[in-house]
């Protein structure tokens, strides 16, 4: 009765052996690396190897291989400090559209990772990092549609020669008046035959005939997704942007962004990157009023008061010439004629159209270019949640329109250089749809996730080694087979991390400790109802049999419902909790395989074959 | 090596009333303790900057203090944390100013004219909204936690079994709860976590005593059902005794070596092991027999039809 069939024994074998291979590739070590990734315009190949070698030696920088690896090249070094050295050195001497960031790269033998046997993830508290939660302002995202369709109207009915009022946006809809009820209802049939997925109403505002015009629910709906997913990829290049290595943009929810940067030390940069909803505008200077005029409150109609940095006030003519989504690239350089900081933009196809068509009809005359960023914040103020929405518009420079501008200008009139390159980023990665704030921060520190990894180490293998020198006491024979059984465990969980590409977090170490300590449970259940059986003067073989198959319904209900708690942390918790769930579900899972089949399998082996054993339990 | 050679015979059943009473004082206090002066909620719940720092020499908390309260921040608290080296700094929620950027000024204001480099450990930003749905969410993943396993026990055992062992875990989750209250130690999203794992554990005991208690009603034909459950207790002692001690070992590794992060969870499951290991005795069991559970009431009624059936003999 104690024999199990060969395949049963070969299972547990197999089970175990390709555990430990999964497993094996964590204990490799990795080594410190600059990662060279191309953008859009540029290539990895030899001869950029060749290059970024020739640079690494021009300085005399140590490393010990370059590599071409999935479109990357990585260059492994010997130490984080000659890495750092790397990095700077490569930003300087390596031009082009090229990313360049810190990384680490796997030593796993190759025939290893060609088993598709790779180490398991580390979170950001084990590696160090940041990690952002953002939230996108959905509320400005559905204004902004509805600000596009209000300029829409305008150039329609202006084109169809239907006089209007005035075109406002107000809460939820636009708002269109008229002078009369005949030019409004011709507008209507406009607008409706051109938009026939929008709300319209006709309506007297007091005595004035409007329309006003709003979005559906799946329009809106839309709208919202639309402005997430567009952040999602505005952030994705502003990241790429700033050299971080294996980010993770995610959407979270239906109006969140998590953002994780690992290795990335400077918050203050990247809070400020990320969060920036900077969009630029191109537009005509009013220089027939007098701005001073318009500071006492005498506005003319088609223009708005604006400052420049320098706090110098112009009247800016309300049309706008062009924005900044036709911008399909821009670098930060010089000024050929004064040697200032200056920005060199490239634009496409249809905004070089516009931009030449309204520069060339405006040659001599002034314009400028304004920098608007926009800010949404939630504060508490009084026990109350507050959105606090903030523009702030800002002219960068105003220079007169010289020649008719085309599809590469310059924009100058900028501080510094750092300024030029933020800039030059900022219209390079785009704007985003719709403002964002940031909700959450975690940042660790490189030197508080290393601790972290030591002492998570250190408290799985010191928890580990009391258990095992207890059951060897308490157990003897059957404990060390328990042991074995637990050691077997720790590698399963281990390999089913790394199979899984989870995380390994500090409460996800938590979670294996706390396995260590339940996966004996099973044991020690299965262990005592052999001794009960045995006390009770039943045959040796009979009471391993029989504490086995009694144990067992036990065993599975302790666990089931172990399992439900694991599993609701793991649908409820943010990142740390539901690391903590994963490996406590995980070591559920393989500890009923190694403390029931596994130990009964080594069991059967010591007693199986002897006709009346003593026990050594 | 054997703790309890023989077969033991307390009577553990005979303290159930003392028992009973010694848990709801304890209850009530917690519950005293809870609505007056409630839990030090973590930035976690609250909302709230988080700043820990590492000072290259020995720091004076004052100094870091004064600093702070020249820069406008005369709220932070500043504390050491785990060595004399290092800080760390709170803030709450301010209505005034951008929270996300706030860790940056104050790191740069206690920088400014400081000689050596501050190390920047760990800075945690919570925002208000945020903070508030998590404590709603949290409360709510308990009530699913303890409604999913009422089901399963309820399916598993016999309602008496379900409402038995979840009077046991609310009586864990309370006294936990309470500890923290009372001790005022910082109530963060690890405790959260660790008193979900407790649910998972102090279950984990409660079952198999029940299941055992089961056992026994059906195979001990005499005795009333007092000495029954006695019976059942002693004969799962010794597992239950080993199991607490071998996940108390591991947790006191966690606490001892786990470093300060971990501190408040590790903490949280010690008092959850031994508080479940108890109420899987004097709570859990109590109750069903407190409700009048018996022989009767366990013979699988089902499996019986299930065989008449087969036989045919009855339609």
């Amino acid at each position: 009765m104690n024999h199990y069939p060969a395949w049963k024994n070969a299972l547990v074998l197999a089970v175990i052996i390709i555990g430990a291979l999964f497993a094996m590739p964590n204990l490799f070590d990795k080594d410190p690396a600059v990662q060279v990734s191309a953008g859009r315009y540029g290539s990895i190949d030899l001869e950029l190897m060749s290059q970024v070698e020739t640079a690494l030696k021009a300085q005399s920088i140590n490393y010990t291989r370059a590599e071409l690896q999935d479109n990357r090249l990585l260059v492994r070094l010997t130490d984080n400090e000659t890495q750092l050295q790397a990095q700077e050195v490569l930003k300087n001497e390596i031009k082009g559209d090229y990313t360049i960031a810190l990384n680490l790269a796997s030593t796993t033998p190759s025939w290893l990772s060609s088993l598709g046997a790779e180490a398991m993830n580390l979170g950001l508290d084990l590696r160090g990092g940041v990690h952002f939660l953002m939230q996108v302002d959905m509320e400005a995202a559905v204004k902004l549609s509805l600000e596009s369709f209000a300029s829409e109207f305008r150039a329609l009915l202006r084109d169809e020669k239907i006089r209007y009022k005035k075109i406002n946006v107000e809460a939820d809809k636009v708002v269109i008046s008229f002078r009369s009820a005949e030019h409004r209802d011709s507008a209507l049939a406009k607008i409706k035959d051109d938009y026939n997925d929008l709300e319209m109403a006709a309506l007297e505002l007091g005595t004035t005939p409007a329309l006003t015009v709003g979005l559906t629910e799946v329009l809106i709906r839309e709208t919202k997704n639309t402005a997430l997913q567009q952040n999602i990829i505005t952030l994705r290049n502003r990241i790429n942007e700033l050299g971080v290595a294996e980010p993770t943009v995610q959407q979270q929810g239906d109006s969140r962004i998590v953002v994780q940067l690992p290795g990335v030390q400077d918050t203050a940069q990247a809070k400020k990157i990320l969060g920036a909803t900077a969009t630029l505008e191109f537009r005509l200077v009013d220089f027939e009023h007098d701005a001073q005029d318009a500071i006492n409150g005498r506005v003319p109609p088609n223009s708005k008061l604006y400052y420049h940095r320098n706090g110098q006030p112009y009247l800016l003519k309300n049309q706008v010439m062009l924005t900044g989504e036709h911008i399909i690239n821009s670098r930060s350089t010089l000024d050929a004629d004064s040697g200032t900081p200056a920005v060199s933009v490239t634009l496409d196809g249809k905004g070089a159209r516009i931009f030449s068509k309204v520069t060339g009809d405006n040659v001599g005359n002034p314009m400028s270019v304004v920098f608007i960023e926009s800010k949404t914040e939630t504060r508490k103020i009084d026990g109350e949640m507050v959105k606090v929405r903030r523009q702030l518009p800002q002219i960068i420079s105003v220079a007169t329109i010289q020649s008719q501008l085309s599809k590469k200008f310059q924009i100058t009139g900028l501080d510094s250089g750092a300024e030029a390159s933020e800039l030059a980023l900022l219209l390079r990665a785009g704007a985003l749809a719709a403002p964002i704030e940031i909700v959450e921060e975690r940042t660790v520190g490189p030197s508080l996730g290393q601790d972290n990894i030591d002492k998570g180490f250190q408290s799985v293998m010191i928890g580990f080694a009391f258990v095992l020198v207890f059951m060897i006491i308490w157990y003897r024979v059957f404990g060390a087979v328990a042991n074995i059984a637990l050691a077997a465990n720790l590698v399963l969980i281990v390999a089913l991390l790394s199979l899984l590409q989870a995380t390994l977090t500090l409460p996800g170490i938590a979670g294996i400790v706390l396995t260590v300590g339940m996966a004996v449970d099973a044991n020690v259940l299965i262990f005592e109802r052999i001794r009960e059986e045995l006390r009770v003067g039943n045959s040796p073989q009979a009471s391993i049999d029989a504490g086995y198959s009694k144990a067992f319904s036990t065993i599975a209900d302790a666990n089931i419902t172990t399992l439900i708690a694991a599993i609701v942390l793991f649908s409820f918790g943010t990142g740390s909790i539901k690391g903590f769930a994963v490996t406590l579900s995980l070591g559920i899972l393989t500890s009923m395989f190694t403390a029931i089949i596994g130990t009964r399998a080594v069991v059967n082996l010591i007693y199986g074959r002897q006709n009346r054993p003593k026990l050594s339990i | 090596m054997q703790l309890l050679n023989k077969k033991t015979n307390f009577n553990f059943m005979s303290k159930r009333k003392i028992a009973a009473v010694f848990s709801l004082l304890l209850i009530l206090a917690s519950i005293g303790s809870l609505i007056t002066q409630g839990l030090n909620f973590g930035i976690d719940f609250t909302g709230g900057t988080m700043i820990e720092l590492s000072y290259q020499e020995d720091v004076k908390l004052e100094n870091i203090r004064t600093k702070l309260e020249q820069n406008g921040y005369g709220d932070a608290i500043v504390q050491n944390f785990g060595s004399i080296h290092d800080v760390l700094i709170r803030l709450p929620v301010h209505a005034s100013e951008n929270m996300a950027e706030l860790s940056n000024r104050i790191v740069a204001a206690l920088q400014a004219d400081h000689d050596s480099v501050i190390d920047v450990r760990r800075v945690e930003f919570v925002g208000p909204q945020v903070g508030e749905e998590l404590t709603e969410q949290g409360g709510l993943a308990m009530l699913y936690a303890l409604f999913g396993i009422l089901i399963y026990v309820s399916f598993r055992f016999e309602y008496r079994f379900a409402i038995g062992s979840v009077i046991a875990l609310v009586h864990d989750v309370i006294l936990t709860l309470g500890f923290f209250s009372i001790s005022q130690l910082e109530f963060d999203l690890t405790v959260l976590a660790a008193i979900l794992a407790i649910i998972g554990y102090s279950l984990n005991d409660t079952i198999v005593v029940f299941d055992r208690i089961r056992e026994t009603f059906l195979k001990v034909r005499k005795g009333t059902s007092e000495e029954i459950v006695n019976r059942a207790l002693n004969d799962t002692l010794s597992r239950t005794l080993m199991t607490s001690l071998t996940t108390l070992l591991v947790v006191t590794s966690l606490f001892v070596f786990g470093g300060e992060v971990i501190h408040a969870f590790s903490i949280a499951l010690l008092l959850g092991i031994l508080i479940g290991t108890y109420s899987s005795i004097y709570i859990a069991s109590n109750t069903i027999l407190f409700m009048g559970v018996s022989k009767a009431d366990l013979i699988p009624v089902e499996k019986d039809d299930e065989d008449i059936n087969e036989d045919g003999s009855v339609v």
